[in-house]
């Protein structure tokens, strides 16, 4: 039993990318980059291309973290779905198979500032 | 002569029978399942309603007579506060933020807990339980009043209280104990009982009420003082109300442990997750501390929880299941839910601000392994952020955990340096939880939490994106409810006041 009812019950969902205006919500997290306390909400167009994604909002909103300055866009390595994944930078969202609420996740080995103290 | 003696004997039990006997009449024109449609439908089994004895028997107009003594008493304090200017009395109006997420936050959950208990004195079978639950309904609403009446002293002085109920409907933070208090009330009438007045009400009370009153009296509150101490003496009812329901329900049928252990598991989880707010607020919020957020829950959890759950542990149940991994993040949660609601002060009805270095060196006192290691470099960070001109701000929103509705702040068991993630898909929709605990709650019941109306998505899909709209839609005034403390008009109107009070310094 899907939710403990009197009889049979179907939820509706809030959040299905229809309410969304064309656009999707998009996670973005930083592994191990806790400045930003929890993965950024974005609401942006399936159409948009990775690079776009990246050059504009995820590069804006990751600045204030000291290592910022420093990642090199090409060897970062990334996750979808906890899963590792290459995206192609050209394609847009959708051909990246991002769909509504997925969650991205990046990761650079070498550029950890604020990590821990030793 | 011979009239007085037999009222004499007419003890309180009588008495106490020939007040509720007509609520546990027989039904004629209709079956007991029709008049009583939810008690069966969660699986409970009660063979005996007249099992649940209520301990205290408290008559109607007792009742109201010991109320209206302490509703007198309360206000008479609260008008004293009132008018010799009790607010001067703060330690700092910096002190105010605990206070305006406690009414935002905390006060409209007594009101739901009044409706949730109204509802269950007219479910529940039994003439024991519909009393005491329909006092309990009572007690609850006079907590909410009791707690506005109290706050609305400082609504006159300062910014964030103007629109609490607002705030309660439609601002991100309060999402968090509103869905808690929803998700109870629509559930049915006992796993209601378990989440409110068991682990509520039992479990975790201390570790909010006492956090709170004590607070405030440790920085010169004396309205809140007075609402925790009124709310408090009605405290022994409600407790015991909770456990007398979870010894009943285990008593009545062995079938029952395994379905109020999966409540005890998942109400623990819900109500520490709420708890990660109190933890903020003491460790960060009150300018003059109490106790750190791992003191309290070493007193208060621990010790507490653990002789309740040996004292259980004949009926078979044990301790709740998220029980280690909630320890194991006490020394974690409060720094993880502070930084965030500092980056994201923009949209709280409340002041964030940076940790004054002596803040930090009790921080660091407190938590000796975590706090330099973990935390304190992101904040001196912020702190070179602001000095250069550009302070932190996180436009980046958050996102919700699916079913507590906290931005998902919290990192893995056993790893502080990683974010924990947790998804899962249903009916091809995508989920996130902050949590295995959130998960597995959210996995028993998709079709219940599918619908939460989580408030960081509802930004974009029903105003667009639009921050001004959305201020407006919630009661914030930008600029002056949120943002920093410091250079705050709470901060420049409490220190000019104070000094007209406490010197010649004419404003
Ligand atoms: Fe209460
Ligand atoms: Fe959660």
């Amino acid at each position: 039993m899907a939710v403990t009812s009197l009889k049979e019950y179907i939820g509706v969902p809030r959040d299905t990318v229809a309410n969304f205006n064309g656009k999707q919500l998009v996670y973005v997290s930083w592994d191990h980059h806790l400045l930003f306390a929890a993965p950024f909400l974005l609401c942006i167009p399936p159409q948009m291309t990775f690079r776009e994604m990246v050059e504009g909002p995820l590069t804006a909103l990751t600045q204030p973290d000291p290592d910022a300055k420093n990642i090199d866009w090409s060897k970062v390595e990334w996750m979808k779905s906890n899963q590792a994944w290459v995206p192609n930078f050209g394609a847009s969202l959708a051909d990246n198979g991002i769909g509504h609420k997925d969650q991205i996740r990046m990761r650079t080995p070498n550029l950890n500032s604020l990590r821990a103290a030793a | 002569m011979d009239t007085q003696v037999t009222k004499k004997k007419l003890g309180l039990k009588e008495r106490y029978k020939l007040l509720t006997r007509d609520l546990g009449w027989e039904t004629t024109f209709h079956t007991k399942d029709e008049v009583y449609p939810y008690v069966k439908y969660e699986g409970i089994k009660i063979n005996d309603w007249d099992k649940w004895e209520d301990p205290f028997r408290l008559t109607m107009d007792a009742y109201w007579k010991y109320q209206a003594e302490k509703e007198r008493k309360f206000y008479a304090i609260i008008d004293a506060h009132a008018q010799n200017n009790g607010h001067l009395n703060l330690t700092d109006a910096r002190y105010l933020t605990a206070i305006k997420m406690f009414l935002q936050a905390i006060s409209p959950g007594e009101y739901a807990a009044s409706k949730g208990f109204a509802r269950m004195g007219r479910e529940f079978g039994g003439v024991g339980t519909q009393v005491a639950c329909q006092m309990q309904a009572l007690d609850e609403i006079r907590h909410a009043q009791t707690q506005i009446h109290a706050i609305s002293n400082y609504n006159k002085y300062y910014n964030g209280f103007h629109a609490f109920s607002d705030s309660r409907d439609r601002i991100w933070y309060t999402s968090v104990p509103r869905s808690f208090f929803d998700d109870a009330m629509s559930a049915g009438p006992f796993e209601f009982m378990i989440a409110i007045g068991f682990s509520f009400e039992y479990v975790l009370t201390n570790l909010l009420f006492v956090p709170f009153m004590s607070g405030a009296a440790f920085n010169g509150d004396m309205a809140t003082v007075t609402f925790g101490f009124s709310a408090q003496s009605d405290e022994a009812r409600h407790m015991t109300l909770g456990l007398e329901c979870i010894k009943f329900m285990l008593e009545q049928d062995p079938g029952n442990l395994p379905i109020v252990q999966r409540w005890i598991d998942k109400w623990f989880w819900r109500g520490m997750r709420i708890l990660s707010l109190v933890g903020a607020m003491m460790d960060y919020m009150l300018p003059k501390r109490v106790m750190s957020w791992k003191e309290a829950f070493d007193i208060y959890g621990v010790e507490n929880g653990g002789a309740l759950f040996n004292d259980l542990a004949r009926y078979g149940i044990k301790p709740p299941k998220g029980w280690d991994v909630a320890a194991g993040a006490i020394e974690h949660m409060s720094h993880q839910l502070f930084l965030g609601l500092y980056q994201w002060s923009f949209g709280t009805a409340f002041h964030g601000w940076i940790p004054s270095d002596d803040d930090m060196e009790w921080l660091s006192a407190k938590y000796p392994t975590t706090f330099d290691k973990y935390y304190r470099p992101r904040w001196e960070h912020i702190k070179k952020l602001e000095a250069e001109g550009t302070p932190f701000k996180n436009y980046g929103l958050a996102k919700l955990c699916q079913t507590c509705q906290l931005p998902t702040v919290f990192t893995e068991p056993g790893d502080p340096t990683m974010m924990c993630h947790r998804e899962t898909e249903y009916k091809g929709e995508k989920y996130h939880f902050c949590s295995d605990g959130c998960q597995e709650i959210f996995e028993h019941e998709p079709e219940k939490y599918l619908q939460a109306w989580l408030p960081m998505p509802a930004l974009f899909s029903e105003l667009n994106g639009d921050i001004g709209a959305w201020m407006d839609w919630v009661g914030l005034k930008n600029g002056v409810d949120n943002g920093d403390y410091v250079g705050s008009q709470d901060q420049i109107n409490f220190d000019k006041w104070r000094g007209m009070a406490t010197s010649n310094k004419q404003s």
